[in-house]
């Protein structure tokens, strides 16, 4: 069971407080969104909007084409993974699992064996009979995954559901989540403040902050591309250099960059850490000094002070057999198509 | 020495403790007559007496369904009242929750004859129904205040998730929010069948000819010292002892593991 979302014009207030600004958002039936922002951004607000929880101030909810606005978490076609589980301390696993479909008044045998049967598909088969506190919280977390799946919700809604797990556990989990998502086809909503997570695991990454969408799509575009300087920042590390833009491109202390389509004034050139390169490339940013590095397995990062800018300091992760002694001179380059360009007062 | 000190302490502590009520049960073994020294039994005649009394056992059931019967209304009207105050905002609740537990810094005298005044007014007949009322009274805002203090977070979100998988509001409160605090629930009514069962005060002015089993032995006394009373006591303790142990067994020791 799975089914299309689309928000349109969502605003929410608590209060004096705007949680949410005109949220517009389509999500395709099957697909695995996450709601991605720094704590206070309205994503968990949004996702209660998606459940049912709360009421938005104004705009509309449709699933699966019909209005839920207004309709009551009970009668939606969502279940929700909440963030601290929320199972039933006095029921066994089995009866936590099998509890929506009670509700939904399916005979006890049935009900059962669709309980033994979600169960199973979390890896928890034999523990139907025990209590929530008798297993681990990376389990009870399953159960929860089971329980709000038991009765086949066209939308499935995820509320930092791996906050509270270790890192093992947590990269483990974004594997299965996402393996249980393409078995059972619904469409899942998942809100996180981490990036690293929303990458491994959407098909689409929704970048929130203040209450309004930064941006909107799959993960390398967002990554690779964002469609704000905010979102740039957010989704990874990320090197600023002060530019003006005119005719002829970004003028930055290293160099003129191409800037097509970015509006002439102020601007903001951004380059990844991974996207600067020691050597000749296509495009020359000139040489720098190594101030400081750290080894990181896969990577060196390494602090470096420009000549041409000696104020400014960029992060370069330069290849781990690469000579990182503090002085050493290098020349800094990139490709064209890993800079990108914001105007000084984009939102 | 020290030791031997603390030794002392504690038996003499619980010596003032229990001294009485073991004298009482001592003594309900008489052979003789009178419970006073010197202990000439043990005998169960006076228990046998006491059970054939018809005044004693009636004063004895009237007790327990009194008890029962006003414990189970009390912790009903205080566990919805603490699931109204702990889920919903309403206005004043601050000023209901402190309306609800006030009754229990007034003395059982005043609640007693406070009620006695207002049912004879409102041409209430005095029987065992007033005095479970006046029982009522003097439970709701114990039961009221355990149960209420038991409702936290935790209850919160699980009912929120039954709402999700669809649960109505009656099925929220039996199948998740009952269940989940079912242990305050039973402390609250076990206390207060205790406390219920040998009230004294209250079951004194509110009763006229159906009596319960402290009034009973108020009357006995009129007739002097008895190991009859002793017998009767006994049966009291041994009740509220019940009463206390099931809690430990049932609630108390569940909670800890």
């Amino acid at each position: 069971m799975t089914a299309d979302v689309t928000l349109s014009g969502v605003s929410h207030n608590f209060g004096d407080f705007r949680a949410l600004t005109g949220i517009d958002l389509q999500i395709a039936a099957g697909e695995y969104v996450t709601l991605l922002g720094p704590s206070g951004c309205g994503k968990t607000t949004l996702l209660s909007i998606l459940g049912g929880f709360l009421e938005p101030t104004s705009g509309a909810v449709h699933i699966g084409g019909r209005d839920m606005t207004r309709v009551a978490p009970a009668k939606r076609p969502t279940t929700t993974m909440f963030q601290d589980y929320a199972l039933f301390p006095h029921m066994s696993l089995h009866d936590n699992v099998a509890f929506g479909l009670r509700m939904a008044g399916m005979g006890k045998a049935q009900r059962h064996a669709v309980a033994d049967e979600k169960l199973a598909m979390v890896g928890l088969g034999t523990s139907g009979h025990k209590r929530p506190h008798e297993v681990s919280g990376g389990q009870r977390q399953r159960v929860a995954l089971a329980r709000a799946l038991a009765v086949e919700p066209d939308v499935l809604l995820l509320d930092e559901p791996l906050g509270a797990l270790d890192l093992k556990l947590r990269r483990a989990m974004q594997d299965e989540l996402k393996a249980i998502q393409r078995q059972v086809g619904t469409t899942f909503v998942h809100v996180t403040h981490d990036q690293e997570e929303a990458m491994a695991i959407a098909d689409c990454i929704v970048v929130m902050n203040a209450g309004r969408i930064e941006d909107a799509g799959p993960p390398a575009r967002v990554y690779r591309r964002p469609a704000t300087l905010f979102t740039a920042d957010f989704m990874g590390e990320m090197n600023h250099l002060p530019a003006k833009v005119d005719g002829s491109g970004a003028t930055t202390a290293l160099g003129t960059v191409p800037a097509d389509g970015i509006r002439p004034g102020a601007a903001t050139v951004c380059i990844r850490p991974e996207a600067l390169s020691t050597g000749a490339g296509t495009l020359d940013l000139g040489p720098a000094t190594l101030r400081d590095a750290a080894f990181f397995g896969t990577h060196i990062r390494a602090h470096l002070t420009p000549e041409a800018a000696p104020g400014l300091t960029l992060v370069a992760h330069l290849p781990p057999g690469a000579s990182a002694e503090p002085g050493t001179r290098l020349q800094l380059s990139a490709e064209p198509d890993a800079i990108l360009v914001y105007p000084e007062d984009s939102p | 020495m020290m030791r031997a000190a603390s030794w002392a302490y504690l038996i003499l502590a619980y010596g003032f403790i229990y001294l009485p009520v073991m004298t009482l049960v001592l003594f309900s073994f008489q052979g003789s007559g009178l419970p006073v020294p010197p202990f000439d039994g043990p005998s169960l005649q006076w228990y046998g007496e006491v059970l054939g009394d018809r005044d004693v056992t009636d004063a004895l059931i009237h007790s327990l369904t009194v008890s029962l019967g006003s414990s189970a209304i009390a912790v009903a009207l205080g566990f919805c009242a603490a699931y109204g105050l702990a889920r919903f905002i309403l206005p004043g609740s601050a000023l209901i929750r402190g309306l609800l537990i006030a009754p229990i810094t007034v003395s059982y005298l005043i609640v007693g004859l406070g009620l006695l005044i207002v049912l004879t007014n409102a041409g209430l007949a005095l029987s065992l129904l007033t005095v479970a009322i006046g029982h009522v009274v003097i439970n709701l805002p114990l039961a009221f205040a355990i149960i209420y203090a038991s409702m936290g977070a935790q209850q919160q979100n699980a009912e929120r998730a039954a709402r999700d998988l669809g649960a109505g509001e009656l099925q929220v409160v039996t199948l998740v929010t009952v269940p989940m605090v079912a242990p305050a629930i039973a402390a609250a009514f076990f206390l207060s069948v205790t406390l219920s069962w040998d009230e004294f005060i209250i079951a004194f002015l509110l009763s006229r000819f159906d009596i319960t089993l402290p009034v009973e032995i108020w009357s006995m006394l009129s007739s002097g010292l008895s190991p009859r009373l002793n017998a009767v006591g006994s049966v009291v303790f041994l009740v509220s002892v019940a009463g206390v142990l099931i809690l430990e067994l049932l609630v108390l020791r569940r909670r800890r593991a």
